[in-house]
């Protein structure tokens, strides 16, 4: 029965999610693009231990193979995935592509180096060793800030390149701040529109929905007209002689805070108030009457019961906020771009689908991580769904 | 359940079924542009006059940019635009990809009777637009003149907005730090360079307001969030036009780029997506564009017959394109990632 | 002073600060709409105070541009075929996963939430290389079916927390007196969970309402929705139409919602004097 209930929606999701998202996510491992234009020099390159420069015969095979496939769009499929590895890679490729040596005219990979210097250096052609796939650690080590070097040792990326880690921790950060904030100014909401008469509820609520109206491109701009230097925030804030110079409240990261926890609030204030309708007011009556002081009530008896829209609320919250990106582009400085826009980036701007599938995989295996932590603790304190 | 009840159930049923397959007819051809008022001057002048003239009923749509949409629609098939307005990286990439199909240049009237850099195989240019210094002219009299004094906060005090990202940034920041338009590229492709770009963008980081939408600078401008910015020039002067304000553009510290006309590969409507290209890059049809949009065009031809009083505020005058820097598509091409990479890397520090 | 009124007065005082605390939440929730709705009337095509003049020429534009209107029709019929999707789906899931094992509703409940977490823009994607070949692309089922796959896990997760205050003992009291399973749901369950499930269907209208990615690769010309109309020409501009079609949508959502509430006041009137008493 209860198998029956579920199973029409876990059909839905398998076909419309699941399969089109693994195959997604498969990329970040997926290394077909230099392999598919050089079988064979990747399979020469294979044998080479990355220390010296490779034989003259590999420079043969990459020449003929490169003959192959000039002009064609597997080629630059291949040298932009090169070009992921080391910067001007793809129009090193492509211009060798374009200016290849006669075969047969004495030493491959002397007349390689002169095309161009580059080929004269081992990391170029330990690059084409690590992007010879199928299956590559590229991408996900990338994600991580870290490198494969040509001798095949993991290490960073370096100071100047090192920012994913960073990235996740800030937007994890960000989720949960947004998330205390939501809860911090939901959970009374909540509480007075699931107490109040209905008549006042209803009229109540519609100023939580209002918020849904107005789409993301308006809430953002209303917020940097709010929140600018010389907006009426700070025009209030004046005016009542709390402040003298005007406070910095947009493009930094309290305007994220303030934008994305509005958008939020309303996730966490309907689950909460839904939970809350369910409870009578008997318990907390009866609590009072024999004697307990309000408070005490309210935490013992009434906050228990809530729990369960805790739980909701704050999973909403918490999981929408690590998706945000456009708010934070919009209304945060440069250090506050959450992971969804580098995702986003590498998605739509360079093509690196292999990038994009690692960071979304990442963040996917956290997420379910701290889910899985979430679930146990929840599930000690009360009921939770989780 | 009561009957009518079913009755009306089966109505509303099969009347949100033909609502929702109510478009699989066939496609009919359909050029995408970037929206907003450039997209309703091209409306006017191209894609109207191309329908009236033709016959064909066109299609319009609009977006905001991704070479990963136009890859997802090529190779994902059935893909719903014929003609695409795109950027010059995304133009370059898609071709060497083969997501675009190949122009017919003898209908174009070849590749010569455009501008440097506006003909490839698979793209024709349609606009050339400038982004580059502006600022409030109600604010100094004697404003800032090059990117050294955009860097100036003693003697130009007050927030600055720039792109958040490296594209435009890097380039301006050499040119702060004294590098010659001309040499900005060779310098940014050494290590050095781009060490010796993100050092000088140090210097002003505290004063830099980002931006990510181009709807933004002017915005803050004209809120007085910021004192100067790097803009989009096209739609700061068309705010002194509509709006009576007095903001400044500054050629000589600006840079310029060329949009493309593309058709996606495998499109159903070639020979007429073909035709439209055309008849928009045709001079007659061309020279129309400049003076509703305040940008610049690539036919040679047209550009000489330019109403004489919008030469001044159109980046392919011969005064502005001899002290402006053109963009290099292939340096961005083969350095976006990393770039970008670094920028960010850079402001989280 | 006894004793008695000072703790009267402490719960007085009490009740007087969670009225101007929560009075300060609402502020903040309709601050952004209290700047949008003036800015509508800006005769400028900036959105900065003060305003240079009053004028209607952006409700002018929003009136006469089929695109608006198009947009508003397709964000309405997408956004109502995703909320009775999802939240049929949603609601009957939720239902069967409280009554699984905890272990096999956590990994379940997973995988439900799972189209929250990752990022759009991949979803999209993949989305997109799978509706393709079987023409989903181009017209409203495919964006409906993606819009609901983004819209599920918040049915699924609101509904389950207002079933926790389901007294099961009922539903067996039901079942003992003769009552279908499906009697049983719509007479006794229902009613408990309701506001859940609305708040659950209110959730999926608004994803649908506010989605631009799925919209950017699934939707033709001719399915454009609202949002992606907003985001139209942010390369250069923003349209201060926008400002004037959330200004129009605030006054829809606020008259539809209190006609709601007027005819549930005069229904219950008319069930309260029906009623013998």
């Amino acid at each position: 029965m209860a198998g029956a209930l579920v199973a029409p929606l876990l059909l839905f999701l398998a076909v419309n999610f699941l399969l089109p998202i693994a195959l997604m996510l498969f990329r970040s491992v997926d290394d077909p693009d230099v392999r598919a234009i050089m079988p064979q020099t990747t399979a020469a390159l294979a044998m080479w231990d990355g220390r010296d420069l490779p034989p003259a015969t590999v420079a043969t095979l990459m020449i003929g193979e490169l003959d192959a496939a000039r002009g064609g769009a597997d080629l630059s499929r291949a040298a932009n995935r090169l070009n992921y590895d080391i910067n001007g890679f793809r129009s090193l490729l492509l211009k060798t592509a374009r200016n290849l040596p006669a075969p047969g005219d004495g030493d491959a990979l002397q007349a390689l180096v002169a095309v161009d210097p580059r080929w004269g250096q081992t990391k170029t052609w330990a690059a084409i060793k690590r992007a010879a796939g199928p299956l590559t650690g590229f991408f996900l080590l990338g994600a991580l800030d870290l490198k494969q070097s040509a001798s095949g040792d993991i290490q960073s990326v370096g100071a100047e390149r090192a920012i994913f880690v960073k990235v996740l921790g800030r937007t994890l950060w960000i989720g949960f701040w947004v998330t205390v904030l939501c809860l911090a100014l939901g959970y009374p909401v909540a509480y007075l529109l699931a107490t109040a008469s209905s008549r006042i509820a209803n009229l109540l609520m519609i100023l939580v929905l209002l918020p849904f109206w107005t789409s993301l491109l308006v809430r953002t701009t209303a917020w940097v007209v709010l929140l600018q230097k010389d907006g009426p925030v700070n025009g209030l804030l004046h005016g009542i002689g709390l402040i003298d110079e005007p406070l910095r409240l947009i493009f930094n990261r309290v305007g994220v805070y303030v934008a994305i926890t509005h958008v939020l609030l309303p996730f966490m204030i309907l689950p909460l108030y839904s939970v809350m309708k369910g409870i009578g007011p008997t318990t907390m009556r009866a609590a009072v009457s024999l004697g307990a002081h309000p408070f005490l009530a309210f935490a013992r008896v009434y906050l228990p019961q809530t729990v369960p829209g805790i739980t909701a609320g704050t999973l909403l919250v918490f999981i929408s906020a690590l998706g945000y990106y456009v708010t934070p582009a919009l209304i945060g400085g440069a250090d506050d771009q959450m992971l969804s826009t580098f995702i986003a980036f590498y998605t739509n701007e360079t093509t690196n689908w292999g990038m994009a599938g690692a960071l979304g995989g990442i963040l996917l295996v956290i997420t379910a991580l701290l889910y899985a932590v979430y679930g146990r603790l929840a599930g000690r304190a009360g009921p939770g769904w989780a | 359940m009561h009957p009518s009840k079913r009755v009306g159930i089966a109505m509303a049923v099969s009347l949100c079924a033909l609502w929702l397959t109510g478009s699989a007819t066939a496609r009919e051809l359909t050029v995408t542009a970037w929206g907003g008022s450039s997209q309703a001057a091209q409306k006017k002048i191209y894609y109207e006059a191309f329908s009236a003239k033709s016959g064909v009923k066109l299609l319009e749509d609009s977006w905001s940019g991704g070479i990963g949409l136009l890859r997802t629609k090529v190779q994902g098939g059935n893909a719903n635009w014929d003609v695409v307005q795109v950027e010059a990286d995304e133009a370059v990439l898609g071709c060497d990809e083969g997501l675009f199909e190949k122009l017919d240049w003898t209908m174009l009237g070849g590749k010569d009777s455009f501008i440097k850099g506006a003909a490839t195989d698979c793209a024709v240019g349609s606009v050339v637009w400038t982004t580059g210094l502006v600022y409030d002219g109600n604010r100094f009299k004697d404003g800032p003149k090059t990117w050294a004094d955009f860097w100036d906060v003693a003697k130009f005090p007050g927030k600055r907005t720039m792109r958040k990202g490296a594209k435009y940034t890097l380039e301006s920041a050499l040119m702060a730090d004294g590098v010659a338009p001309a040499d900005v590229y060779k310098v940014l492709r050494t290590p050095a360079g781009v060490d010796r770009a993100f050092k000088k963008l140090d210097e002003l980081k505290p004063h830099i307001v980002w931006w990510t939408a181009g709807s933004q600078p002017p915005q803050l401008l004209a809120s007085g969030e910021v004192v100067m910015g790097d803009a989009y020039f096209s739609r700061v002067l068309a705010a002194n036009k509509a709006d009576g304000r007095n903001f400044k553009v500054v050629w000589p510290a600006s840079v310029y780029a060329i949009d493309f006309w593309v058709i996606l590969k495998g499109s159903p409507n070639k020979a007429q997506a073909m035709q439209l290209v055309t008849f928009m890059t045709r001079p007659e049809n061309q020279k129309q564009f400049p003076p509703l949009a305040l940008q610049g065009i690539t036919s040679i031809e047209a550009g000489k017959q330019i109403d004489a009083a919008v030469v001044p505020s159109i980046p392919t005058s011969p005064d502005n394109l001899r002290v402006a820097l053109p963009l290099d598509v292939e340096f961005w091409v083969d350095n976006t990632d990393q770039l970008n990479q670094r920028f960010n890397a850079w402001a989280s520090k | 002073m006894d004793g008695w009124t000072s703790a009267a007065r402490g719960e007085v005082a009490w009740r007087q600060v969670f009225r101007f605390y929560c009075g300060l939440v609402f502020v903040f929730l309709v601050l952004p709409i209290a700047v949008i709705v003036p800015l509508s009337f800006n005769a400028g095509s900036f959105l900065t105070f003060p305003m240079p003049g009053l004028s209607l020429r952006w409700y002018e534009d929003f009136f006469t541009s089929p695109k608006w209107l198009a947009a508003v029709y397709n964000s309405f019929g997408i956004g109502a075929a995703t909320t009775v999707l999802a939240t049929t789906l949603g609601t009957t899931a939720a239902i069967g996963l409280m009554r699984l094992k905890p272990r096999a509703r956590s990994v379940l409940g997973a995988v439900i939430l799972a189209p929250l977490i990752v990022p759009v823009v991949i979803t999209g994607v993949g989305v997109y290389f799978l509706y393709a070949p079987l023409r989903l692309t181009n017209n409203y089922i495919g964006l409906v079916l993606a819009h609901t796959v983004l819209a599920i896990p918040f049915v699924v997760l609101t509904v389950s927390a207002s079933l926790h205050n389901v007294d099961g003992s009922l539903l067996r009291a039901a079942a003992s007196l003769g009552a279908s399973p499906v009697v049983a749901f719509r007479r006794v369950m229902l009613p408990m969970i309701l506001p859940g499930v609305v708040s659950g269907a209110v959730f999926a209208f608004a994803t649908s309402f506010d989605e631009i990615v799925m919209g950017l690769f699934l939707a033709g010309p001719t399915q454009r929705t609202l949002p992606i109309q907003m985001f139209n020409g942010v390369r250069e501009e923003i349209s201060p139409t926008i400002t004037a079609a959330a200004t129009l949508l605030v006054l829809l959502s606020i008259a539809l919602l209190v006609t709601i509430e007027m005819l549930r006041r005069r229904s219950e009137r008319f069930s309260a004097k029906a009623r013998p008493s």
